[in-house]
């Protein structure tokens, strides 16, 4: 099952925990009213509690509370009804109060889980805890030949961590994880999942061993800020560490960065440099304690979570297994696809399971296909839900087929247009009147006179020629099974 | 009315209803005294213009007949409270300059009253002390001087700019900060009344902080009517606040009835300590013959844990001041050292301008006792016997309704004379117990000692009790009928 790497003196397996900052979606911050906005000009978002001015007291946002108490119903964990928010003291510039609120010995959410597919093989991956903490600002060294600046709108901003068990073996289940987080985040909306603005980093501890023995001397890698990157810094970390150690080395604990332009780790601060935080209660806030009744209101909140989704998608739908775990990895995707079904049931009559296999393989295919060439997200395809849902009425309805539908698609892409207004436009209908077809039909066989007396002599496989004649002549818009039925009829009149 | 300064606070104020006089008239008495007072250097900044400015708007309101209950009144605000666009140092150098753009709750809620500012007292820096001898701005003189003698004497700490200016009446009542003691001991070392109420009755909310599990604003004021009518304009639930209280405030005048047949008085037999001077001994007991006089029924309790509480406060407050002082740091606001020599460099040399002595002791002893590996030993520990101690008045107060202890160990010391700070910490003996269980407290003036020094005792009672232990005060005011006063020797 685990993903070995061969070494030189044998193979080694590497053991992945991860440490997930995600950025709580929320109006205000964690302990003030200033705004949790991303991308505002510098300071300009700050209050008198972010900047820690003399007296100044935390309130704790409730909105910020409840999305970690929804992400932590949303990763099947434990919810504590008792939580405390402890100090993390340390100086810098960009740590206005000298410490950052946290929670350290008593956390929000306690155990829980989250299940990963590699390879088409699912495996557990379990959470430790989740804990509400507060950002820092940000210390701004790029501005000035000799002077850094601070720039506190992030100071304050709500953060969940999330961290994981030691449960991840390879790369690609490290990437897995952090997708399928993302994604769990992404639907219950706690936190937009967005890597590039930060909203989502990630902190995770490599190291290795042979199999079967007992834990490594781990490495903690801070900050890698995409999936990519956090693959590549493992491979490398991973390869780093066996090399080490096969050369009769062994690992120091320490903390190292990523450089994402070289593709390597580097050593940032070893475990004697480790600051020593003096975590104690924050004597300016009381516990937090919640009352049962109030998460199980919030659990009512929560909207179907992806895996559920899935096995939903398998089961009713009757979709495959791969096209429901696509379709379900983004929460726009899956939503696209829902409304899509929604509305061609509604306006074709026909029960969703009949034609959900047809949408999905469209959708999965042709439309993720072709926004992926097109470099387009599902919020901006060109082709929205209802266009969608219309041009698969119309295959549904028998006006078109699937080669009509695909050139007509290919117009809406470019255009973002109705398909009936291509289809009218370009003179796609299919041609459903049995008298038009056996016309041509009667055209087609008086052309291959030779034909038709050799497929009457007993060469079937010609039926196909005058199938394809007939679709040429009408250029592909006759009723192919309309054909089917007149041509059949006809060569053995 | 001639001698305005004479008045009381009750009494300036149904004056000034009465129109007997004019808000704009106490207020020039109280600026032209504060003004003659400066060597006792009670006030670290004056704010006449301001005092002036209110005291017009009082008047108004006062015509008009929609004033506040404070309307007119002059007060002396701690430095430890941040007034909008008025200096707030917490009288320590590290903040020099700084003036916030936010009132805090405590002295809005006093100004929504109509009261007027008369300027900000000088405090020990942080409020770290027992003296008031460590301000930036330099030592505090108490007003009272022992009989015949020309010694300077300290008026008790940290808030002893503002038991100062009421005890020389340069002030008709003054906020103050308490955070083991730094209301009542200086109220008992000189001659005034100081109350501490419950944690989170008053709003933290602008305070700038020392240990917040244990700061709580509370008035200094003449007599235990005007400290209770202060009270009422200070307390009140703030949201602002996670640790505020929401709970109704009483009309604590009206706790005034005089009326203490058949209440139970508590006499913890621990706070007979052997180092008490005699006359503190006999003060007390002087002061539960009162109680048995005006129908109290006179309880002994007993607070085992007492002895612990002065070392289990001397590592809680210097643990949270060491975090909460990390924001004093030259990046935002305040004092910057910086000699181009990096952050760190910066951050040294910052705080070692900027902090004076007491407050880098207590720094450094929060520092310690939060350190991986002496944490469970001090810090945690240090919480447990909190509990007990906590416990040991919750058992109490199973039995009796109030409890009478002295306030302080001694009477005001010499300017100078107390070096060493475990000495000085000692003036918080008996005042650091109530601190670490959260329970409202008061002192009062209750006698004076051989050399004619005030001397106090303290009131303690349950969890949001202010009013037995004001109604309590108000017996005791009355049986010790305290009327000395110190001679103006400082009037310029």
């Amino acid at each position: 099952m685990a993903k070995l790497i061969e070494g030189a003196t044998g193979s080694w397996e590497v053991v992945i925990g991860m440490e997930v900052h995600a950025q709580v979606s929320s109006n205000a911050k964690l302990f003030s009213g200033a705004s949790a906005t991303y991308g505002a000009e510098p300071n300009s978002q700050v209050s008198f509690v972010d900047a820690a001015m003399p007296g100044m007291l935390p309130v704790i946002n409730e909105e910020c509370v409840r999305q970690a108490v929804r992400t932590g119903l949303a990763l099947g964990a434990q919810i504590n009804l008792y939580s405390v928010f402890d100090r993390k003291n340390y100086f810098y510039a960009d740590l206005p109060q000298g410490y950052q609120i946290s929670q350290f010995k008593h956390p929000i959410v306690g155990h829980g889980r989250i299940m990963i597919e590699v390879e088409g093989e699912t495996r557990e991956v379990g959470i430790t805890r989740l804990h509400l903490e507060q950002d820092a600002g940000k210390s701004l060294h790029d501005q000035h030949p000799s002077l850094t600046y601070v720039d506190l709108n992030r100071s304050g901003v709500a953060l969940m961590e999330i961290v994981s068990e030691p449960d991840m073996r390879s790369s690609e289940e490290a990437g897995a994880y952090l997708k399928k987080l993302r994604t769990i985040l992404r639907y219950i909306g706690s936190c937009d999942g967005n890597m590039e603005e930060g909203s989502m980093r990630a902190d995770v501890n490599v190291s290795v061993r042979r199999p079967g023995e007992p834990l490594g001397t781990r490495c903690e890698i801070k900050n890698v800020n995409s999936v990519r990157f956090l693959q590549q810094a493992i491979e490398y970390e991973a390869r780093r560490q066996i090399d080490i150690i096969e050369d009769g080395g062994k690992i120091d604990q320490e903390t190292r960065l990523f450089d994402a332009a070289k593709g390597e780790t580097r050593s940032m601060r070893s475990k004697e440099e480790a600051h020593d935080y003096r975590y104690f209660p924050d004597p300016d806030l009381m516990p937090l304690k919640l009352a049962q009744a109030w998460v199980d209101k919030v659990a009512k909140t929560l909207p179907e979570l992806p895996d559920a989704k899935r096995d939903r998608f398998v089961a009713d739908l009757g979709l495959t297994p791969y096209n429901a775990s696509v379709l379900v990895a983004e929460k726009e995707s899956a939503a696209y696809f829902e409304a899509v079904l929604a509305e061609l049931t509604a306006v074709s009559g026909k029960p969703a399971r009949e034609v959900a296999t047809q949408v999905a393989n469209w959708v999965v295919g042709d439309l993720f296909g072709a926004l992926n060439k097109a470099g387009k997200s599902i919020e901006n395809s060109p082709v929205s839900a209802h266009n969608f849902a219309q041009l698969q009425k119309l295959m549904v309805d028998g006006q078109i087929s699937g080669r009509i539908a695909k050139e007509v698609f290919e117009h809406m892409l470019a255009t973002g247009d109705e398909p009936a207004k291509i289809v009218a436009e370009k003179g796609l209908v299919q041609v459903s009147d049995s008298g038009a077809i056996a016309a041509i039909i009667d055209e087609v066989l008086a052309e291959n006179a030779d034909k038709v007396a050799e497929y009457r002599s007993g060469k079937d496989k010609l039926f196909g020629f005058f199938v394809g004649q007939v679709m040429k002549k009408t250029q592909g818009k006759a009723n192919p099974q309309l054909v089917n039925e007149a041509l059949k009829a006809k060569l053995s009149a | 009315m001639s001698d305005f300064l004479a008045l009381t606070l009750a009494e300036a104020r149904d004056g000034l209803r009465r129109r007997d006089f004019t808000a704009r008239e106490l207020a020039d008495a109280y600026i032209e005294a504060m003004a003659a007072a400066r060597a006792l250097n009670a006030y670290c900044a004056e704010t006449p213009e301001q005092a002036l400015a209110m005291a017009a708007a009082a008047d108004q309101a006062l015509a008009a007949g929609n004033a506040g209950p404070l309307a007119g009144i002059p007060l002396g605000i701690k430095d430890l409270f941040c007034t909008k666009d008025v200096l707030s140092q917490a009288s320590s150098r590290i903040l020099e300059g700084f003036k916030p753009r936010y009132e805090s709750t405590v002295t809005a809620n006093l100004w929504r009253d109509g009261a007027v500012m008369l300027g900000k007292t000088a405090m020990d820096e942080f409020a770290m002390g027992s003296s008031t001898e460590t301000a930036v701005t330099g030592p505090v003189t108490n007003p009272w001087r022992g009989e015949g003698s020309n010694k300077n004497l300290v008026p008790g700490g940290s808030s002893g700019g503002s038991s100062a200016a009421v005890a020389a009446k340069i002030a008709l009542g003054a906020t103050g900060t308490d955070t083991g003691g730094s209301i009542r001991q200086p109220a008992a070392f000189t001659g005034t009344v100081g109350i501490k109420p419950t944690y989170g009755r008053c709003s933290r909310w602008g305070i700038i902080a020392f240990a917040s599990s244990l700061d709580q604003a509370g008035p200094i004021a003449r007599t235990v009517r005007d400290a209770a009518i202060l009270l009422k304009s200070m307390a009140g639930h703030d949201p602002k606040d996670s640790t505020s209280i929401n709970a109704p405030v009483p009309d604590f005048e009206a706790a005034l009835s005089g009326d203490i047949r058949g209440l139970k008085v508590g006499i913890p037999k621990e706070y007979h300590t052997t180092q008490m001077p005699a006359e503190i001994e006999a003060l007390w007991q002087q002061g539960i013959a009162w109680l048995k006089d005006a129908g109290a029924k006179i309880v002994d309790v007993s607070l085992p844990h007492t002895q612990y509480a002065l070392a289990t406060y001397y590592i809680v407050a210097p643990a949270e001041a060491s975090s909460n002082l990390a924001r004093y740091d030259g990046v935002r606001y305040g004092l910057r050292v910086n000699n181009g020599g990096g952050l760190n460099d910066m951050y040294a040399k910052t705080r070692a301008a900027g902090f004076g002595k007491e407050v880098k002791r207590r720094i450094l002893i929060g520092t310690y006792v939060l350190s991986a590996g002496y944490y469970d030993a001090y810090y945690l520990k240090a919480q447990q016997v909190r509990t007990l101690i906590a416990r040991d008045f919750t058992e109490a107060f199973k039995t009796v309704d109030v409890l009478l202890t002295p306030t302080a160990p001694s009477s005001a010391f010499g300017i100078g004379e107390t070096t060493d700070p475990i000495a000085m910490y000692l003036n918080d003996v008996f005042t650091v117990p109530a601190s670490l269980a959260g329970l409202p407290a008061m002192s009062l003036p209750a006698g004076l000692d051989k050399a004619g020094l005030p001397l106090g005792l303290q009131l303690i009672g349950k969890v949001l009790d202010e009013e037995t232990v004001i109604k309590v005060g108000g017996v005791i005011e009355r049986a010790a009928g305290f009327a000395a006063a110190p001679k103006p020797w400082w009037r310029s």
